[in-house]
């Protein structure tokens, strides 16, 4: 056991931190910025961060879920208002059924947002392709002989979600498909396997985000004065953001072995990983983001504030494949049976 | 990146899961009853016999020289066959060893680590919780001897101590922290008087108090220099909030497996509220048990494990009282029985984590002016 980054690993911290710190919005006005949007989708598209979960040509993604949780994590600190996710579980999808097929692809998920959509009798159910900015299509899985195949979707059109700085799409119930024709079909592993990879990423983003908040509080409860003190000082303060440090620690230690697990583990521990994962990254993440709003006070519950942007974000990757109290259920039936 | 095993950590997994099978002379008490404490002694004897203790240590001391990476395949091993937890003296030995001569240190180490003499922490007073540095126990030259004089409390293995770690003080003409000094101090002699605490779950033989009157100790047994104590008390403190140094991810992994256990073997007429406790109390320990994995590796880079140690103590608490949380729920009506049941005494247990080794309180101050950089307040 040797659980420290390899040297490869760590410069890819490093330049993914450096990338994104650049072209991510540096204030809630730059949200808007659409050159700064491109330039940052550019960037990424040209890094290949989206294509690590493509076929190496031996049937294995070209990188690690640790490599790809580096980057989901650099873009959740950043705000980075670029898709990852999407492209990357679609990848990993397309990898599975024996695809090569480079295309502008996201995934489409149940309403609740907690499972990929199952497309029932040949139509697919309301559904919503997620991290939809630039994809073209969605994948959504049809039932094949036991397992299942994969489909596309078309995307009509993305709005930005409640999380400024992700894009979804609508998909209305009874959207035609496209079967996808693979050399093979998914099996209930491979679907373990991608909802462990789906929840690594959900929660290497969700600490990413915990660290942006919190190096943002922290800077502003060093220099915000009252009582002609920095509000740092006062020791109220200073245990919201000392329980808001411990909890993102606790949060690493759990993301970084679930996305370790995606690929050396079996499916079905890599799922329960992903679940302990989950949970504990979900909770802390909303604690952090509100600790972040309320050490901001009044400024942190104006829009001006980016407090919110990440509040936001963490909510949407809360959901992504099943919040704390999903993955606790998950794991209550699988090690009690209830 | 790894988190399996190496061929050599797979090899000492498998001798360690034999050896648990087929001797099977310890009994699962936890560390939270006082039949634990009445075994603890054997226990770490066999297990230091078998190969299976102090594993970081240097072999001239009786430890392996493994990495401290090992340590974490005995807390799951042990955890997985349901054994107790190994005995917690691994912050002793790194207080000791960074400040006591080679000479004290091969005198001391090597009974401390095979478990042939047991040794107790004699720092907190009644007084002096908290705000340690202002304890008031003395230490007094008297020709080549100190005389003590004092009262500690929250010692532990009370009754079976030989030897007490003693933070007194030595000069009382100098700032608080910078007058105290260490003593390794024997415990049977006269002028030492010691009494049992009981504690809120009605266990008796884990803490104790102590009463120095006029106690004695050679000046060869004092470790470091004279005014060194608070800088060794600090050391120790500091591994002792480590849940790498403790070892208790075993105790509640087993814990938290017991609990599963009873609604495994009944889950119709468990309420799924109940269930969710246990669940998220099992994704705590494994949080704690992967913590440990991460910054045990991370010694491989800094040996003094930086200071994270307030970070970890934070977690091992909550990790601790989401363990006694789902205990609590799990028990249910026992509330309504006279003795409760052992789940009830787990809860009552977990609410000492957030005191103990430094309060929750204290953790936070540490962390938000010494990691955060914070100002004081």
């Amino acid at each position: 056991m040797d659980t420290r980054l390899s040297s490869e690993q760590q410069a890819l911290v490093d330049v993914a931190r450096r990338l994104t710190e650049r072209l991510g919005p540096d204030g809630v006005v730059s949200l808007d910025d659409d050159d700064r949007v491109a330039r940052l989708d550019q960037a990424t598209t040209e890094a290949g961060w989206r294509r690590l979960r493509d076929d190496d040509g031996d049937g294995r993604p070209l990188a690690s879920g640790v490599e790809a949780g580096i980057v989901a994590s650099a873009l959740g600190q950043a705000l980075g208002d670029t898709a990852l996710f999407g492209p990357l579980l679609a990848a990993d999808l397309l990898r599975r059924v024996g695809i090569d097929a480079p295309g502008a692809f996201t995934v489409a998920l149940v309403p609740e947002l907690s499972s990929l959509a199952v497309a029932d009798a040949g139509r697919l159910p309301a559904a919503v392709a997620v991290d939809a900015l630039g994809a073209t299509s969605a994948l959504a899985l049809l039932p094949d002989d036991g397992g299942f195949a994969l489909a596309a979707v078309p995307i009509a059109g993305t709005e930005r979600s409640f999380d400024l700085t992700r894009w979804v799409s609508s998909i209305p119930a009874g959207t035609e498909l496209e079967e996808i024709a693979g050399s093979r079909t998914l099996t209930g592993d491979d679907i373990l396997e991608v909802e462990a990879f789906a929840l690594s990423l959900a929660s290497a983003d969700l600490v990413g985000i915990m660290r942006g908040a919190l190096e943002l509080t922290v800077d502003y409860a060093k220099s915000r004065q009252q009582f002609e003190t920095p509000i740092g000082a006062f020791q109220a303060v200073q245990h919201l953001l000392a329980e808001a440090k411990t909890l993102l620690e606790g949060s690493i230690s759990v993301s970084q072995h679930a996305s370790w697990a995606v690929d050396a583990l079996d499916a079905g521990e890599a799922r329960e990983a992903a679940a302990v994962a989950k949970a504990y990254c979900a909770r802390a993440a909303i604690e952090v983001c509100e600790v972040a709003v309320q050490v901001h006070g009044g400024y942190g519950n104006t829009w001006e504030c980016m407090a919110h942007v990440y509040l936001r974000r963490a909510l949407l990757s809360v959901s992504l494949f099943g919040d704390d109290g999903v993955q606790l259920a998950f794991l209550a039936a699988r090690r009690m049976g209830v | 990146m790894d988190y399996g095993d190496s061929p050599e950590e797979g090899a000492f997994r498998d001798r360690l899961r034999r050896w648990l099978t087929e001797d099977r002379s310890w009994s699962s008490a936890s560390s939270t009853d006082d039949e634990y404490w009445t075994r603890q002694a054997s226990w770490h004897t066999a297990l230091f016999e078998a190969g299976f203790f102090a594993l970081a240590w240097p072999k001239k001391w009786g430890g392996q020289e493994l990495h401290h990476t090992f340590e974490v395949i005995v807390d799951e091993e042990l955890a997985r066959a349901g054994a107790p937890p190994k005995p917690s003296l691994g912050y002793l030995i790194q207080g000791i060893s960074r400040f006591g001569s080679e000479e004290l240190c091969d005198r001391f180490i090597p009974g401390l680590i095979s478990g042939r003499d047991r040794w107790r922490q004699g720092f907190s007073e009644p007084d002096a919780g908290s705000d340690l540095a202002s304890l008031q126990t003395t230490a007094v030259l008297d020709g080549d001897e100190y005389v003590i004089e004092g009262h500690k409390i929250w010692t532990s293995y009370s009754d079976v101590a030989e030897w007490c770690l003693l933070l007194a003080r030595t000069d009382p003409d100098v700032p608080k922290h910078r007058g105290l000094s260490v003593f390794a101090i024997p415990m049977n002699q006269s002028g030492i008087e010691q009494r049992p605490l009981r504690m809120i779950n009605g266990v008796s033989n884990e803490f104790g108090q102590v009463t120095f009157d006029g106690a004695r100790v050679t000046a060869e047994n004092l470790i470091g220099e004279p005014g060194q104590g608070w800088a060794l008390a600090m050391t120790i403190v500091a591994f002792e909030r480590q849940p790498a140094e403790l070892g208790y991810v075993a105790r509640y992994a087993k814990t938290v497996s017991e609990l599963e256990g009873d609604v495994r073997s009944d889950p119709d007429s468990t309420r799924r509220e109940i269930a969710e406790h246990i669940a998220w109390a099992h994704v705590q320990s494994e949080m704690l048990r992967l913590h440990v994995c991460r910054r045990l590796s991370e010694r491989l880079d800094d040996p003094d494990g930086g200071v994270h140690g307030s970070i970890d103590k934070l977690l091992m608490t909550w990790t601790e009282q989401s363990v006694g949380q789902a205990a609590r729920h799990a028990a249910g009506s026992a509330t309504s029985q006279a003795g409760g049941d052992s789940r009830l005494g787990t809860y009552l247990y977990s609410r000492s984590q957030s005191v103990m080794g430094g309060t929750s309180q204290i953790q936070k101050n540490i962390i938000a002016t010494r990691v955060l950089g914070l100002p004081s307040n």
